[in-house]
Order: C-alpha cells, then structure tokens, then sequence
C-alpha cells in the first residue's frame, strides 16, 4: 500500500501548565519514508514522539498511527511501532540475547521463534561476537546498536528514533546511520528520527520537519525547503544554514 | 535461618513448659507464638516482616526509571498496568513463598523437636495466620512501591518507607500512651483508681494505636494461634467468681469464633492492603513517562 499516510497528526497540541510543549501540530508521513524531525533542545520533538506512541496524553488534536488511535488502543500502534529512546537502559545484568529474549516474550513472541531472531539480529547488528557479555560491559556504540536489534524484534513498520546517534565515535555514527539507511531500503521500515545533528539528518532523510518552541515551522523535501528559503540555485547549501535560517527567524 | 533458630529455641521451651501438663491443648500453635528465650516468630513477623516488604518494593518503579528501562517497557505492546501489577504480584509472591518455607521449616523442626503432630484445626489456624501475614507484608510491599512510583531517587524511597515503618512501629505505640494520659489522666497516687476512668484510658489507647496496622496485625495473629484467646481487650474487669470459673475451665475458642473476634482486624488490614495498592496504581498510571 504505497503513499499511505502511516503517521498523521492534525492539530495536536500538548499543555503543560501554562506552558505549551506541542503547538497545533499537523503532520503526515508517508510508508516507507525516513524523515527528520529537527529542532533545538527542549522544543517539544520528545513530547511529540511521546503523543505518537500513547506514552503521554495530547491535550487536544488527533493522531493516527498505522491508522489507529494511540491514546485509545496503545497495543495495536506498539505492537507496529518500534521506539528507540534517547539514551537507551537495558537490563545490565542480562547479557544480550536474554535482554532481547525478554522484550520477545513482551511482544508475545514463543521463544523458540525468539530464538532464531535473536541470532539473526545479532548479526545484523554487529553483536553476534559480543553476545554473551553482560550489556552493564557494553560501550555506547554497542548499546545503541543493541536498541535497535530491540526495536526489530517485533519486526516493527515504523520506528521512532530519539537522537540515535548522539554521543557515538565518528565510526559508531557511521555505521548507525548506514543500518538507519538499509533499514529503511531493505525492509520497507518507516524512519522517523528526531536530531539535532543536522549533517546527518541530511545525509539519510527523505523530508525533514523544523520544530523550533513547539510550532512545526518547516516541512519538506531539504531540496524545496532550501529553495524557498534560501532560493537556492546554489549546489552547496547545507542544511545547517536552512536550519539556522528558521532559528533565526522564529 | 530465623525458622531455624526459632524453631529450637522454642521447641525446647515447650518441651520444659509442658513436662507437667497433663494434655496440652493445641500444643503445636505455641511453636509459633510462644517466646522462648528472645521472642517469638508472630512477634518477629511482626516486626520484621515490613522490612521483607519494604525491601522487595523500595526500587521496583524507580530502579527501572533510573536505568532507562521504563521508557523501553512503556513501549512494548503491554498495558502500563500490567508493569505495576506485575512487580506487586512478584513481591506478593516472594513473600509468600518465603513466609510458607519459614513456616514449614518450624513446623518440622517443631514435630522432630516436641512430638507432636498438628491437628487440622491447628493447620487451619496456621493457614489463616499465613494469609493474614502475607497481606500485612503485602501492605508494606504496597507502600514502598507507592514511594518507588513517587520518587525518583532509590535512596528517597528506601528512606521514606523505612520512615513509615519506624513510625507506625514505635511511635504511634507511644503516641498511644501520650494520647490516654492527655485525655483520660490516671493520678498516680491515688490508690482508688476510678474504673471509668481507668476504662476510658484503655479506650483511647487502643483507639490510636489502631492507627498502626503493626496493631492490626499483631492483635489479629495472636488471637489466631492462640485459641485460649477470648477477646482483643487487654482490660478486662472480672468478680473473684468469673476468675475462678476461667481459671478451672479454661476451653479454648473454636476456630470460627476466634475468626468472628478478629473479624474487624483482618478486613482493615485487606483495606489498607489494596488502599494502598490502589494509591500507587493511580499514581503510576497517570504519571508521564519519560526518559530524560
């Protein structure tokens, strides 16, 4: 089913207090697409992805993920939805496999089904040699790249990525986002991946939104975003300067 | 080990007390609330068992929101409620096992120790009291998963719980005695003691230190294991008669009347219980989870 809108938000908004985190945000996101959700810190793209999974009330507005309501049957939108938090916790005790055998039996997989997945995983990950350490003994690279194994093993259709490469080594920020990338060619997996690290946003998003103080100002292929803004004929823009335009200006 | 311990330090306190008893009754409850040499497995549940609950319930919400697993949890297709239901229900669980394997360890030993086989009124009576105990430390499991969901900090909740504990367990006893001599003053030279007076004091008493469900627990308990028990009261006023009548013909309460007595007991003790569960389910369920 291609070109069916796998995320829309129309007029989402959340309040906390006084204050507003998400403001009337409207939003639509094709199957199969990477897209980049920009925006400083603290402008509400956490909040959003938090709306988006049923882990936070909006105030008002609606969502459908996959075409279901995530306030309303959070188990339908998580068992589809994969969501690799910021800084990602795992059990540090349990080594690898029983880490991700536990989020299989939660996702009501058999584990003789789990099993075999796991392995597969593994590999795919880059883990399968460090399987049987304690995860407590892992570096960041690794840590990350076990989320996304995590994440996998419901065999998600769409995946929310919170800052999936901050802190990691130049290498480990490579080979992150060459796994972002074949995940979503090979697999067909909707990426929705919330940065600020915009060189790399720009090197595998299809679209990119801008939230700057929770208004969604921007959103858009980069290239159109650029020419309108920017107006550019110019090859060498980057989307830093796109960016910082908007920042700018809001 | 405590079942251990207790087990042969009451046994041969028994085995002592009852050289010249003719035919004991209901022998095999004194193996659990009689004293020994230090104290008695009732009063040691009683004061420890909370620890049990505390210990198991301190970390549970805030360890996983700490090490970031909650978030990963939240995540996954369960309800939320299943998170919080399943870390009480661990506990419940652990408790139950553990008080079951102490009991059983005592009876053993006690069977070995003093020969005497339990009767089934007897074993009822124990599995009443085992129910009863496990909801009592079910409260203090409660109690500190409910400081676990509020405070994100382990230590804080550890602290907060263990606060409580202290609370309920010395002073509200203290503030009990407090309280009567406030409001119903006993003179202590006088050597004509008002009765009223006197009545009224116990009454006050007993009315605060109700306030502890340590109270509940320990008037409830004893009262099962203990069928020669006719009343809650620790006042009671008898003429030289009825105390020669109680003293020749002392019969012990069947167990559906020692039930009947400590009735009001066991359902405070199933209300603060799931009062306390209820609070911290409230409390988790609409709590935003996130992972900064």
């Amino acid at each position: 089913m291609e070109g069916q809108n796998i995320i829309e938000a129309e007029g989402l908004t959340k309040k906390y207090g006084t204050q507003t985190a998400v403001n009337n945000l409207a939003l639509q996101i094709q199957e199969g697409e990477v897209f980049g959700f920009l925006g400083p810190n603290g402008a509400g793209k956490t909040t959003t992805l938090l709306m988006f999974l049923g882990l936070t009330e909006p105030t008002s507005g609606k969502v459908r993920i996959i075409g279901f309501d995530p306030a309303r049957e959070p188990l339908r939108v998580k068992e589809k939805v994969g969501y690799l938090p910021e800084n990602v916790g795992f059990y540090d005790d349990m080594d690898a496999r029983q880490n991700l055998q536990f989020i299989a039996r939660l996702n009501r997989i058999p584990d003789k089904v789990s099993a075999k997945k796991i392995d597969g995983l593994l590999e795919e990950v880059g883990l399968f040699e460090e399987a049987k350490k304690k995860v407590g003994t892992y570096s960041k690279g690794m840590r990350q790249r076990l989320g996304i194994a995590e994440v996998l093993i419901k065999e998600p259709k769409l995946i929310f990525l919170d800052e999936p490469t901050i802190g990691l080594d130049p290498d480990g920020t490579n080979r992150m986002l060459d796994l972002i990338h074949s995940l979503s060619r090979e697999k067909n997996i909707t990426i929705f991946l919330s940065s600020h690290l915009l060189d790399q946003v720009q090197r595998i998003c299809d679209r990119v939104g801008i939230m700057i103080k929770g208004n969604l100002v921007a959103i858009g292929p980069i290239q159109e975003l650029a020419r309108k803004k920017l107006g550019v004929d110019k090859e060498h823009y980057t989307l830093e300067e796109l960016y910082m335009k908007y920042f700018k200006e809001a | 080990m405590v079942g251990v311990i207790i087990a042969s330090m009451v046994g041969m306190g028994i085995q002592e007390e009852s050289k010249g008893m003719a035919k004991p009754t209901l022998l095999f409850l004194w193996l659990f609330t009689s004293t020994g040499k230090l104290f008695s497995f009732v009063q040691f549940i009683a004061f420890f068992g909370p620890l049990i609950g505390i210990f198991l319930g301190f970390d549970s919400i805030n360890r996983e929101r700490v090490s970031r697993t909650l978030s990963k949890l939240a995540s996954q297709p369960i309800y939320r409620d299943s998170i919080i239901n399943a870390k009480f229900l661990a506990g419940v669980t652990t408790i139950a096992i553990v008080l079951v394997g102490i009991v059983l360890i005592i009876s053993g030993l006690g069977i070995r120790l003093i020969g005497v086989v339990p009767g089934s009124e007897e074993i009822l009576r124990l599995v009443i009291y085992l129910i009863i105990s496990i909801l009592y430390i079910s409260f203090w499991l409660g109690i500190s998963i409910f400081f676990s969901v509020a405070f994100r900090s382990t230590a804080t909740s550890a602290l907060a719980s263990l606060a409580i504990w202290i609370f309920f367990s010395f002073f509200v006893g203290l503030g009990a005695g407090f309280m009567a001599d406030a409001v119903a003053p006993i003179s202590q030279s006088g050597t004509n003691v008002d009765p009223n007076v006197l009545v009224r004091h116990e009454e006050v008493q007993r009315t605060v230190s109700y306030f502890s469900p340590m109270t509940l627990y320990n008037e409830a308990t004893t009262t099962i294991l203990d069928p020669t028990r006719k009343t809650t009261k620790g006042l009671v006023f008898m003429g030289p008669l009825e105390r020669l009548s109680l003293s020749r013909f002392q019969n012990p309460l069947p167990l559906l009347q020692s039930l009947i007595i400590v009735a009001p007991y066991l359902i405070s003790i199933v209300a603060i219980t799931f009062l306390c569960f209820g609070v911290c389910y409230l409390v988790f369920m609409r709590q935003e989870i996130r992972t900064v």
